[in-house]
């Protein structure tokens, strides 16, 4: 083996980087946030009246839960493009990403909402709640409970995910590296880096999810 | 000069299509064959261990599962080229993506393991059986019964992420659509038949397994 690592061009650019890793956090933030208000409307879609929200919902998740990521990616970006709604890329992944996981979460609070009995919704009702204070008030952080582990790991799925913003041209840790990259060509040194980084990333956001876990539903 | 107005798409770019769906097929199959049966295995050592090398097993896999997959590929086909081994992308991809599929499979056997009863593996240990018997005849049917919807998840998931191989230069389904997307501008078109294949794949096999799990829940 004749290569030599050189480590310099990488720790020169760390800084850089680690900027990067911020965009990373808040894109996952973003998308996961836009996510779940979406997977709650989905889920009530799914359950509604109407057929055409019915349906709508239903493709929604399916599309979003059968087909690969970087294909919704792609939809965004060049399917919008091809019909003139040009937008930035970082809105694309966000978009995007948000898509992908209102699809899986929508799914994963069928299971949560079954987990709380039906007797607490009509207990609020009687109550003389609303049926949207009932849900907020008395279901919702008991559904939110239920889901608590999925929806963690749902969310480092999405940090990891953000990943794909290099492939549209989004300036986040994978594209900025990827950046860099291009200039120094010290591929593995870079890439062997940003892989400890989002490490990193994914550690400290389980911790983050499990202490507020333990802090909001403790004594559960 | 004919101008075909309606598309430039030609019937050769379905099949170069099709050839790109197969390439896909080829290389999420083999990765999915290949990294479940590590994937058992690393399970089995992981049920099976002392916590030491439940430690250790789980925390190699963790990394897997905590780096997202283009990254492990663009590092590991770097890896290789600096070793001096450069590998054909297919084959690259394939290690990744095996060593990916172990990662979350791993997990999957495990819970499988563990869903045994204690009572079931020992009434079985006592009729005589040798503890390889046991772990051939009794645990991996009812623990497949168990998991076999989890492990279809994983397998479906696969399928999807080998999409990412196409960073290392693979042409597999989606980059061979976004080559014919640069040629012929017929974004629409292209894009929702390659989003058609990937879902014909995975909603019937998801929709199957979920029947089946429910049949074995009944």
């Amino acid at each position: 083996m004749d290569y030599v690592f050189l480590w310099r061009p990488v720790m020169e650019a760390l800084p850089q980087l680690l900027l990067a890793a911020l965009v990373t956090i808040e894109v996952a933030v973003i998308s996961m946030a836009i996510g779940m208000v979406f997977a709650f409307i989905l889920f009530f879609g799914r359950s509604s009246k109407s057929w055409v929200l019915r349906l709508a919902s239903n493709v929604w998740i399916e599309v979003a839960r059968n087909t690969p990521a970087l294909f919704q990616l792609f939809f965004f970006k060049f399917g919008l493009g091809a019909i003139g709604i040009i937008i930035d890329s970082y809105i694309t992944v966000v978009m995007a990403l948000a898509f992908n996981t209102a699809g899986y979460m929508a799914e994963t609070f069928r299971g949560g909402f079954k987990a709380v009995p039906s007797s607490q919704l009509n207990s609020a009702r009687s109550l003389g709640m609303t049926f949207p204070q009932a849900q907020c008030y008395v279901v919702i952080p008991q559904v939110l409970r239920a889901v608590w582990h999925p929806m963690t790991n749902q969310f480092i799925w999405v940090m990891l995910l953000t990943s794909l913003g290099m492939l549209v041209g989004l300036r986040e840790l994978s594209g900025e590296t990827q950046f860099l990259n291009s200039r120094t060509f010290r591929t593995f040194e870079f890439f062997a880096v940003t892989a400890l980084i989002y490490y990193c990333i994914a550690k400290l956001m389980l911790l983050l999810f499990r202490m507020l876990g333990w802090r909001l539903f403790r004594g559960g | 000069m004919a101008i075909d107005v309606f598309s430039a798409l030609k019937p050769q770019d379905l099949l170069f299509l099709g050839e790109a769906a197969l390439r896909t097929l080829e290389i999420s199959v083999t990765a999915i064959a290949i990294g479940s049966f590590f994937g058992v295995i690393f399970g089995w050592g992981m049920a099976a261990g002392n916590r030491l090398i439940t430690f250790i097993i789980n925390a190699i896999l963790d990394i897997f599962r905590s780096v997202p997959l283009i990254i492990q590929l663009i590092l590991f086909d770097s890896f290789i080229s600096i070793l001096g081994y450069p590998a054909p992308a297919f084959v690259s991809g394939t290690i990744v993506l095996s060593v990916y599929t172990s990662a979350l499979v791993a997990n999957v056997a495990r819970g499988g393991i563990e869903a045994v009863p204690v009572g079931l593996r020992k009434a079985s240990r006592s009729l005589g059986l040798t503890y390889w018997q046991d772990m051939f005849y009794v645990v991996w049917p009812v623990g497949l019964r168990a998991v076999f919807p989890s492990w279809v998840g994983v397998a479906l998931s696969v399928v999807k992420d080998s999409a990412l191989v196409s960073v290392i230069g693979y042409v597999e389904l989606l980059k061979a659509s976004q080559i014919l997307i640069t040629r012929t501008q017929d974004t629409f078109l292209i894009l929702t038949i390659a989003g058609l294949f990937y879902f014909a794949l995975s909603y019937p096999i998801s929709k199957i397994s979920e029947k089946i799990e429910k049949r074995w829940h009944e």
